[in-house]
């Protein structure tokens, strides 16, 4: 059975990828997700907002103070080197590369132009094979026409993309007025994949203490129904491989993204849910699956059921909403 | 050859001679000289090797006693050993120092010498400390200037290497301790050439070892104790020799000569001043000039002052001396003089009688100067010298005060200067916070390194933590610079907040035609008209050039926040042209870089920014040729404060004290307290605004406030008959006071806006929840409305004690704090306590406080945040020691005991004229409550008018000790510094007396006071001071091991966890009758992070087990219960998520980031183990039968 795929140029033993999590914080974890079977793993995000605001946290509180009272001049031993967010995190990823026999992407995840050309080249020059850029933005001014958000968006890519000579992959959110025009234009700009897509983290609010409460909800399977339209709509139509992401937990999901178009799908909550086996349950399904229903290869079927090649094409567009409802009937 | 270059402070110079030619460094930190210790550990852990390419163990011990007993022993052990300290620690030194010195062991200590506390303790300079050491045999080697304590360091263990004998190498705290100068640094060919490795080796085949056994520390008898003390003459007699060998030796190599003494001015002087230390700098300075005048005077620098070398002192004294001042940096009372001067009056003396004086004796006089860092100036010098010139000059003189109580001072101009107009002096105030002191050390590195010019700072520092003001001098200028005294012509002056002009008088030192430049919210154009008038008519009268900028709006729109260092830096190099403008900015960026760099882009960025932003924000502002302004600087202290705090505190809050007589001193270091109220600081940029339709009356925002700065009181709604327009009130909501009236009220010109009152505040707005009954809004305009809000307030009575619920929270509220407005750092987690403490016990507490954080907020001067009640009560403070604090408190409990029996005893022996009624009262009261403790003073009060008059002996005696009979609470504070290191066998001995004493420890989990270093308190994980590389060990468990005594009343407390288990701790703690111990989590500035938040984070702490809350209360065995009892709930978030909201904890995965990691789940561990046995000792059945054990058969 050939479960192999072509992923931003890397060969693929099959279509399974780690996707940014806390799993690859640990180098013992991330030689679990090799030995469990994934065929590649993107490692959690070099986070810019994080960086910038650790960095000048660091240095408000070992100065705070200091300079002020005769006796206490300082409150810290002077500490002549600081592992820095990026340097800490390409010392990570060198440390993964060395252990890790499957591509290692990293993962660079910011809002400003300013760090990105910097934190790229020296993501490659850490050895990443590929790197995912995820634009983290949620526009809130509502003076900012989206026009103005994807020129954001486009900036930040086009920087990027000079900036590396390895393939480099865009995690994208759904959020703009055309998905699909907005897909085609960063694939103007030579991307290697485009990533679909981003879940932003969502507030709550606790009612007891009347607070906004931060926590992070774990996608579920019913997320996968948006960027399964998207990757079929966009398979096609764009030259970025397209790798899924949200809401993958079972063997059925995986062979539905391929057939979508998919060229890698993504594993995160199911992993973290159901522990790191779960993607070995999922590669023994679709072998089983695919010998049950006399599939060769993983190649075989994927964009099989693209809009472009699926028997009924408009299901993917509005109309869908309407079908749905009347197969109630 | 070209030596390095460094611009660094004499406790740096002496490190680094330190460190590099010693393997083993034991030490404790004590100000000024802790920076000496953190610089060997620093540079150790960074893995920089001494001379014979091996890295130094740096240890930090639980006292200097410590210290000194772990040198002893690695230098009995053959290692090359040093140790750093001053002052108290240098006397806990003493016993070792004996014996080091007894058994001829080569070592070297170096000193920052420090003032002994005696009637007050104090941080800065003077030689008390080395002056009482002079006994112990050791060395005294001297050093004037940082050059000098780089070289002296060299020197010294080339010397006790070769000699054995140990010298105590010293400088003046502070004024050396922590001058910048560029010097030259010695460079490793330099050490070798000096130390010579044969004589190490001697060393070390001197030391102790089993191959080689040998027995030192013998005990003798009288039959030869005293012929093998006399066995060690030879040594003594041959060290000065050696010393003058090693200078030599160093001058060859080096090629700076210093000699035993040395002597400058004019070889035939008739006038010469004999002394030591960084005043012989500024006398040389002094003698330099007069010479030049034409004057016969000179001046003699002992170098080696222990073993003192006759023969060098008479042959480097010029001969034509005619009269000869002795100054002595200390005071000796009752002695025939001090040490120096009757060393000097000896060896003359001693010279004449035998014949051998080659000249005619002169007129020798001693004198006394520079006591704790006292200025001493060439105008003291030249005083010194025209007391001379008299025909009877002054003896014991003092020089630099006004003595007009025995008028044994010499008067002095302070016009005569004897600064050249090639040197640049510059004068800075600026907040603590504001980063001015860093920058200003900057400033001297680049136009030191960058320049030909020779530089110097100096920094005057704050004694408040809060709002604190730094003063920094700085000189630059082409020749090197002897002035060891502050600016006082200054040709720049900076002020780095537009407050201080209404506060100091800062253009007093500015030279006619200097520059003024001014950090102010207000532009060129409206500037002037918001200075003061009195500054307006000093810039016009000294023609002062002037310039502003908005440095705070620079910062702001920087990200920088309040911290405008890098701003002001900027324009002092523009205006100065000490530097061409571009090369000036080049080179702070530089420096930026090298500073920031290494915590990241986003910092150097942002500074980056500020600075290119400076220069389009500086303006020069046209001066008026009139003062136009219709407001001056206001009155230091109210007209209504009592005339001591008008006539004498306020000139020391004005930074006038100096100025202030012997006459206006107390004999014996008594202060009267209630004197922080007259201190109006008005440091707060927001202060917190009450809304009353919110409020629950919960009491919390009163309960956490460090400065007692917030407040709440229930009145009878008829006093709120003329209350001030703005004035709010509320129904009381509960039953007890029904009918009255409520109000919270903010004092606005003592709240430091630390702002935790309006975090803790629960009352949140319904509609709109960012609304709380307490926000946060600007001082400025709320300053006068709530100033007559507050008097208002504070008029209003206090609420009765004897009715008031004081075991709860709100209850516990209603008392006054009888500790207030301390000089704590805003946000303090430690004063809540205290204050708690006061308002609980305050009216019949005596508190022994032991030296740190506590001791500087609660006794510094100028004000005593200590206060008193309506009816004069409130409670004594004092401080003896850092080490002795339990005992001294203990000691208040033997006297209040002992008084009390004998008082007792006199009840009954009087009983007949007293009366049975008021003596059974007397003797029977029990005074458990606050009713009994009323009923007990009211029977006191009727006693005292019965003896009053009595002539009666016993009757008087009675009346002595009457005070004795009403209940005292002793409370013994301090932080865990004292009881967990220090002062810990102390502790554990007064806790195991059974008195009734309360030990209240502050817990910071590190040194506060003296910056950071790492305690026995300190957690798992934890990045302090000597544990760079995180704390691998766990916190010591103090409660655990004080509880295993069954007798202890033991509580762990976090206010911000449970405020209702502190209260009821606080409360049990003083009905024990017995020894209590309450062990307070006090968040703390040197944890890293917002200080707002502090209660939140003892919250977590507590969550996460890192700090569980218990009460062991021995009371309940008694009654067949459980004494301990368990106050939290099990851990149940992760250690991790509390400790990376610290910096503490978080800077260590900056650093270390693997070790971080493996602690972090240590501590994890740690805590839950820790957990389960508190929760076993919890569960142990008592008062069951106890079970036997199996006899068998």
């Amino acid at each position: 059975m050939d479960l192999t795929t072509r992923y931003l140029g890397l060969e693929l033993k099959n279509p399974l990828v780690a996707s940014a999590s806390p799993l690859s914080k640990d180098l013992d974890t991330l030689k679990h997700l090799e030995d469990a079977g994934l065929a590649a793993v993107v490692m959690e995000s070099l986070f810019e907002e994080q960086i910038r605001h650790e960095e000048g946290a660091l240095d408000h509180y070992l100065t705070h103070g200091t300079e002020s009272f005769a006796e206490a001049l300082s409150y810290y031993p002077e500490t002549s080197e600081f592992t820095r967010g990026p340097e800490e995190y390409l010392e990570h990823v060198r440390k993964a590369k060395r252990s890790l026999s499957i591509p290692v992407i990293a993962s660079l995840n910011g809002v400003s132009s300013g760090g990105w050309m910097d934190y790229a080249r020296k993501i490659q020059e850490a050895g990443a094979d590929a790197l995912e850029l995820n634009i983290y933005y949620v526009p809130t001014d509502p003076a900012i026409p989206g026009s103005e958000v994807e020129r954001v968006y486009l900036d930040d890519v086009r920087t990027v993309r000079t900036a590396v000579t390895i393939p480099v992959a865009v995690k994208l959110s759904p959020y703009f007025s055309n998905m699909a025009n907005m897909a085609a234009q960063i694939d103007a700009l030579g991307v290697n994949g485009l990533v679909l897509f981003n879940r932003f983290y969502q507030p709550d609010i606790d009612l007891e203490e009347l607070e906004v409460a931060p926590n992070l909800v774990l996608s579920s399977s019913s997320e996968m129904r948006l960027p399964l339209r998207w990757i079929a709509i966009l398979f096609g139509r764009v030259k970025a491989d397209l790798a899924a992401t949200s809401g993958i937990y079972r063997t059925e999901d995986v062979l539905k993204m391929l057939m979508a178009g998919a060229s890698a799908t993504m594993l995160c909550s199911a992993l973290l849910v159901h522990g790191i086996r779960r993607a070995t349950e999922i590669l023994k399904g679709m072998e089983s699956w695919m010998e049950e229903h006399e599939y060769d290869s993983v190649r075989q079927m994927q964009g099989s059921m693209s809009q472009q090649r699926c028997p009924e094409p408009a299901a993917f567009e509005r109309a869908n909403y309407m079908k749905v409802l009347q197969s109630y009937k | 050859m070209v030596r390095r270059k460094v611009t660094i402070d004499g406790n740096e110079a002496a490190a680094y001679v330190a460190h590099k030619v010693n393997e083993v460094c034991a030490i404790y930190p004590i100000t000024p000289s802790s920076p000496m210790g953190e610089w060997a550990d620093q540079w150790s852990s960074e893995g920089q090797a001494n001379i014979w390419g091996t890295v130094p163990s740096v240890v930090e011990l639980q006292s200097e006693g410590g210290a000194s007993g772990a040198v002893h022993g690695a230098l009995q052990t053959g290692g090359l050993t040093t140790t750093f300290t001053a002052s108290q620690g240098l006397l806990l030194m003493i016993p070792n120092m004996f014996k080091i010195a007894g058994e001829l062991t080569s070592t070297v200590f170096h000193v920052s010498a420090r003032t002994l506390a005696t009637h007050a303790l104090s941080i800065f300079g003077d030689h008390s400390d080395v002056m009482a050491v002079r006994s112990t045999g050791w060395a005294m080697l001297c050093s004037c200037s940082i050059q000098e304590i780089m070289d002296f360091a060299l020197i010294a263990q080339a010397a006790t290497l070769e000699g054995r004998i140990p010298v105590l190498h010293f400088f003046d705290g502070f004024r050396s301790s922590h001058e910048v100068q560029k010097i030259e640094q010695l460079d490793e060919s330099d050490l070798r050439a000096l130390i010579s490795d044969d004589l190490v080796r001697a060393h070390r085949g001197r030391a102790l070892s089993p191959d080689r056994p040998v027995l030192r520390g013998s005990a003798q008898n009288p039959d030869v104790f005293f012929q093998a003390r006399e066995r060690i003459n030879p040594f003594y007699q041959a060290f000065p020799e050696i010393m003058q060998r090693a200078m030599d030796r160093f001058a060859e190599v080096v090629g700076r000569q210093y000699r035993l003494f040395d002597y400058v001015g004019a070889p035939d002087a008739e006038r010469v001043i004999v002394m030591m230390g960084s005043g012989a700098e500024a006398a040389h300075e002094a003698v330099e000039r007069l010479v030049a005048d034409g004057e016969k005077v000179g001046l003699l620098k002992v170098r080696l002052f222990r073993p003192f070398s006759t023969e060098a002192f008479i042959k480097t004294l010029p001969w034509t001396a005619k009269s000869i001042a002795v100054l002595d940096r200390t005071k000796e009372p009752g002695s025939a003089g001090e040490p120096l001067y009757q060393d000097i009056v000896t060896v003359l003396g001693e010279e004449l009688s035998s014949g051998r004086l080659p000249f005619r004796f002169p007129r020798v006089v001693g004198g006394r100067y520079g006591l704790s860092s006292k200025e001493f100036t060439p105008a003291m010098v030249k005083a010194v010298f025209d007391n001379l010139a008299q025909d009877d000059p002054k003896n014991h003189f003092s020089v630099g005060i006004q003595d007009d109580v025995t008028h044994q001072s010499l008067p002095f101009d302070p016009a005569f200067i004897t600064e050249g107009d090639g040197v640049i002096r510059c004068l800075f105030y600026g907040l603590g916070s504001d980063g001015t002191v860093g920058a200003n050390k900057n400033s001297i590195k680049i136009i030191g390194e960058e320049t030909g010019n020779y530089a110097q700072g100096y920094f005057v520092y704050d004694s408040k933590k809060a709002g604190s003001i730094t003063v920094s001098h700085l000189r630059f200028g082409p020749k090197p610079i002897h002035s060891t005294y502050l600016v006082s012509s200054a040709n720049f002056v900076a002020c780095h907040a537009f407050t201080f002009l209404e506060k100091f008088d800062m253009l007093r030192d500015a030279v006619p035609g200097a520059t003024f430049l001014l950090n102010s919210p207000y532009g060129p154009d409206e500037v002037w008209d918001k200075i003061p008038r009195s500054v307006q008519q000093q810039i016009i009268d000294k023609r002062l050039k002037l310039y502003v900028i908005d440095g705070y709006k620079v910062a702001r729109e920087a990200g920088m926040g309040g911290r405008v260092n890098t701003i002001m830096q900027t324009c002092f190099f523009a205006i100065s042209g000490v530097l061409p403008k571009d090369e000036a900015i080049a080179a702070i960026k530089h420096s930026i870089e090298k500073t920031y760099g290494k915590k990241g882009e986003e910092v150097v960025r942002k500074n980056f920014e500020a600075v290119d932003a400076t220069l389009a924000n500086l303006f020069q502002v046209a001066v008026p040729e009139k003062a136009s302004a219709d407001f001056d600087k206001p009155p230091v202290v109210s007209e209504k404060a009592p005339d001591y705090v008008r006539d004498v505190l306020a000139k020391i809050i004005a930074n006038e004290g100096d100025d202030l007589p012997v006459s206006a001193m107390p004999p014996d270091g008594t202060f009267p307290t209630a004197t922080a109220q007259w201190e109006k600081r008005n440091i707060a940029l927001e202060i917190p605004v009450w809304d009353e339709k919110l409020c629950i009356q919960c009491g919390k925002c009163a309960l956490v406030c460090p400065h007692a700065a917030i407040r709440i009181k229930v009145y009878d709604s008829a006093l709120l008959r003329e209350p001030p327009v703005s004035f709010k009130s509320m129904d009381y909501k509960g039953q007890e006071f029904k009918g009255m009236k409520y109000t919270v009220q903010v004092a606005p010109e003592d709240c430091t806006g630390c702002a935790e009152c309006a975090f803790i505040c629960p009352a949140k707005d319904k509609s709109n929840p960012k609304h709380k009954s307490l926000d946060m809004a600007d001082q400025i305009p709320l300053r006068e409305p709530e100033r007559d809000n507050y008097a208002f307030f504070l008029a209003l009575p206090e609420v009765d004690r004897t009715i008031v619920k004081i075991d709860s929270v709100k209850g516990s509220q209603f008392l006054q704090p009888l500790f207030e407005y301390s000089g704590a750092c805003a946000g303090c987690g430690e004063t809540p306590y205290i204050k708690l403490l006061t308002q609980l016990f305050g009216d019949r507490a005596l508190i022994a406080n032991a030296t740190g954080c506590s001791s500087i907020y609660g006794g510094n001067l100028p004000t005593t945040p200590y206060t008193i009640n309506p009816d004069g009560r409130g409670p004594a403070w004092s401080n003896s020691l850092f080490e002795d604090n339990a005992e001294f408190g203990y000691g208040f409990r033997l006297t209040l005991d002992q008084h009390r029996q004998y008082a007792r005893e006199l009840l009954l022996k009087l009983r007949s004229s007293l009366g049975d009624d008021l003596v059974d009262g007397l003797l029977n009261e029990p005074q458990t409550d606050e009713i009994g403790i009323a009923r007990q003073r009211a029977r006191v009060f009727a006693l005292r008018q019965k003896l009053a008059g009595a002539t009666d002996g016993e009757a008087q005696n009675l009346l002595s000790v009457s005070d004795a009979l009403v209940k005292k609470s002793v409370w013994i504070v301090g932080g865990d510094g004292w009881a967990y290191d220090i002062g810990y066998g102390g502790l554990d001995h007064v806790l195991a007396s059974g008195r009734n004493v309360n030990v209240l420890v502050l817990d910071t989990e590190v040194y506060s006071n003296t910056g950071g270093q790492c305690s026995k308190a300190t957690p798992i994980g934890a990045v302090a001071k000597f544990a760079a590389g995180g704390k691998a060990l766990p916190k010591k468990d103090l409660g655990l091991l004080a509880v295993t005594y069954g007798n202890i009343y033991v509580a762990r407390v976090a206010m911000g966890a449970s405020d209702n288990q502190t209260v009821k701790a606080f409360l049990e703690a003083e009905a024990y009758d017995g020894p209590s111990l309450i062990i307070a989590y006090s968040h703390c500035i040197a944890h890293g992070f917002d200080m707002t938040e502090g209660m939140q984070h003892q919250k977590e702490a507590v969550e996460c087990g890192a700090w569980p809350l218990f009460r062991y209360n021995p009371d309940l065995a008694k009654e067949g219960k459980n004494p301990m009892k368990l106050d939290s709930k099990a851990p149940k978030s992760a250690f991790a998520d509390y400790a990376m909201k610290e910096t503490r904890f978080k800077m260590l995965t900056k650093s270390h980031p693997e070790v971080a990691r493996e602690l972090m789940q240590l501590a994890q561990k740690e805590n839950v183990a820790r957990w389960e046995v508190y929760e076993q000792l919890a569960g142990i059945p008592f008062g069951e039968k106890t079970p036997q054990p199996d006899k068998g058969v």
